[in-house]
């Protein structure tokens, strides 16, 4: 019996001779909260845009709670509940009837769209900016206010698109705990895309790492970091340049992921190798050039780069 | 392609049965819904261009007094008064519809509306009645001043009542059309102007004062209808046969208008 809430088949969508999606595959299970992570231009938009029955796939199949819709796309907008990255169409709305009317053109009566205002401004902490149009707030709290429409009338699934940019700390844990509310209580199940490693880390169950309109891995966020634990990541920080004329230093240079001339080093080595680097740099003659260095278990962003990606446009914040 | 598309469907389908779908909107509420949020919008960022629609008006008007032949009461006072009055509707339902849509399509605004389960029509129309509602009090200015100005007769002009929804059904869908129709929002924009610019002209100028081409043109311009029924009114024995039916023919392109808008509009949501 399977417990699959979304699956993606071969998807293929091009623009002119860009392949956006190139032959994606995934299995979303139910009630989890699924991360499309990936650099900007890897292809999560696109691919959500196709979820969302807005854009037709060239080719490929997508089923969502057992309803084919490459067939039938009018039929996303009953199944599930869909935060773009535009928020044009409620930028001029006060904060409460953006809500309301998205829970009303959701199909909820007029009586239940004003509840379920009232339930999710609060829930978001954006009750005393209900009457504030979304164009005259903060570039987060109007991120929240859209995330409240996207909230308002309840769905199986949800499909959030970069939820928390521009959010503080205080609005992100909002945004947060809303969305496990509704997959505890409800069993929703969240597709969301990000490019912010770290949230990807702490919020997700599990994770498709996206680059260049291909799924290169599929994993839980601790999956994907077992694979390359046996690495450490070291970052040095020099005081001016990096004294290169050290042969100990030297050796290292080799192993640089940044600029060999840049003040800071990342280094991802294997723990023994690690070790000795870092007791190299810090006991003899390079120590007076060293102004900082850090050692990490691996992040995300790692294994994103482990696996071949390009390793632009994350985000570790 | 879509045989492949149709194969992979059938093997990516799931092992249980399809959940429900979660009912539509029904297309009522949801035009009024659309409706309510235009509405608010106004209040939040369109009241100066209403000012600037009415003010326009007016100063067509005065302009018309002081420099054209227009005798009070003349037919010609009333070719202007009543042009200059469906001018404001013109503005806003065409010129600022047309704008808000092209704006709305560029910037992916149109997503928002895509993926909730309304029709179609009732974004359309609700946004086109908002932006009618939104000449009321510039159209009834403007009629009311003008025919102050020109020594016309106030009796009729309840007639506005009929005038203001007709010719904005009819040049707001032809604004929502423009608008959603349009590759660049700055050609939304410029089809909008152009538009208004030709109610202006051919609304304003009594048509007996065109040459003949360009009465042609002014007979395909929706907007000249409203005018029309509206000149009609303020004569002193009004040919209610033939107001009527000018309000027909507003009410006839109206609905074509509007299905095109709405045509319009489902391509562009859905690509």
């Amino acid at each position: 019996m399977s417990t699959g809430a979304c699956t993606i088949r071969d998807l293929t969508k091009s623009y002119g001779d860009v392949r956006a999606n190139d032959g994606v595959s995934l299995d979303v299970h139910r009630g989890e909260i699924f991360g499309l992570l990936g650099p900007n231009g890897a292809g999560k938009s696109t691919l959500v845009r196709q979820l969302t029955g807005l854009l037709r796939p060239d080719s490929g199949a997508i089923s969502l709670l057992g309803h084919d819709l490459v067939r039938h796309p009018e039929r996303a907008s009953r199944l599930l509940g869909y935060l773009g990255q535009e928020s044009t169409a409620l930028d001029e709305l006060p904060v409460g009837l953006a809500a309301e009317t998205t829970a009303r053109l959701r199909g909820l009566s007029a009586r239940a769209a004003r509840t379920e205002r009232d339930a999710v401004l609060d829930e978001l902490g954006l009750t005393p900016l209900a009457a504030k149009p979304l164009a005259r707030l903060s570039g987060g709290q109007r991120r929240l206010a859209c995330v409240a429409a996207a909230l308002a009338g309840a769905r199986p699934v949800l499909v959030l698109d970069e939820p928390t940019t521009g959010m503080d700390p205080v609005a992100r844990r909002a945004v947060w705990a809303a969305v496990d509310r509704r997959r505890t209580a409800d069993g929703v199940t969240v597709i969301l895309v990000t490019h912010n490693v770290i949230e990807a880390e702490t919020v997700l169950d599990r994770v498709a790492v996206m680059d260049a309109g291909r799924v290169i891995a599929c994993d839980t966020p601790g999956g994907l970091k077992a694979r390359i634990d046996d690495e450490v990541r070291v970052e040095l920080v020099w005081r001016e340049t990096a004294p290169v004329h050290l042969p100990e230093v030297a050796a290292l240079s080799a192993r640089n992921d940044g600029a060999e001339n840049g003040r800071r080093w990342t280094l991802r080595l294997p723990t023994d190798e690690a070790r000795a680097a870092v007791a190299a740099v810090t006991g003899g003659p390079a120590f007076d050039a060293l102004d900082d260095f850090t050692l990490t278990t691996p992040s995300l962003e790692d294994v994103y780069m482990s696996l071949g990606g390009r390793g632009e446009g994350l985000v570790k914040a | 392609m879509t045989t492949t598309a149709a194969e992979n469907a059938t093997t990516a389908r799931p092992y249980e049965a399809a959940a429900p779908l979660a009912p539509r909107a029904a297309f009522l509420p949801a035009l009024g819904a659309v409706y309510r949020a235009q509405l608010a919008r106004a209040r939040v960022s369109r009241i100066p261009l209403l000012f600037v629609a009415t003010f326009q008006s007016i100063g067509i008007m005065v302009l018309m007094r002081g420099v054209v032949d227009a005798d009070p009461g003349s037919e010609a006072a009333r070719s202007v008064v009543a042009g200059s009055t469906v001018l404001v509707v013109a503005f806003v339902a065409l010129n600022l519809l047309a704008q808000y849509f092209g704006r709305l399509r560029a910037h992916g605004g149109l997503d928002h509306y895509a993926t909730l389960p309304v029709p179609p029509a009732a974004v359309v129309l609700g946004a086109a009645g908002a932006y009618a509602s939104f000449t009321v009090p510039g159209t009834v200015v403007t009629a009311v001043f003008g025919s102050v100005l020109f020594d016309l007769p106030l009796t009729h002009l309840w007639l506005l009542a009929a005038v203001i929804p007709l010719a904005g059904a009819a040049l707001a869908g032809l604004g929502a059309a423009l608008g959603l129709l349009a590759p660049r929002p700055e050609l939304a924009t410029l089809a909008g102007q152009l538009g208004m610019s030709a109610a202006l002209l051919l609304g304003v100028i009594p048509a007996a004062n065109l040459p003949a081409p360009i009465a042609l043109a002014r007979d395909l311009l929706p907007s000249t209808y409203g005018v029309e029924a509206l000149a009609r009114s303020f004569g002193p024995h009004p040919d209610w046969a033939a107001v009527a039916t000018d309000l027909a023919v507003c009410a006839g392109v109206g609905v074509l208008a509007l299905a095109a808008a709405t045509w319009a509009y489902r391509r562009a949501a859905l690509r």
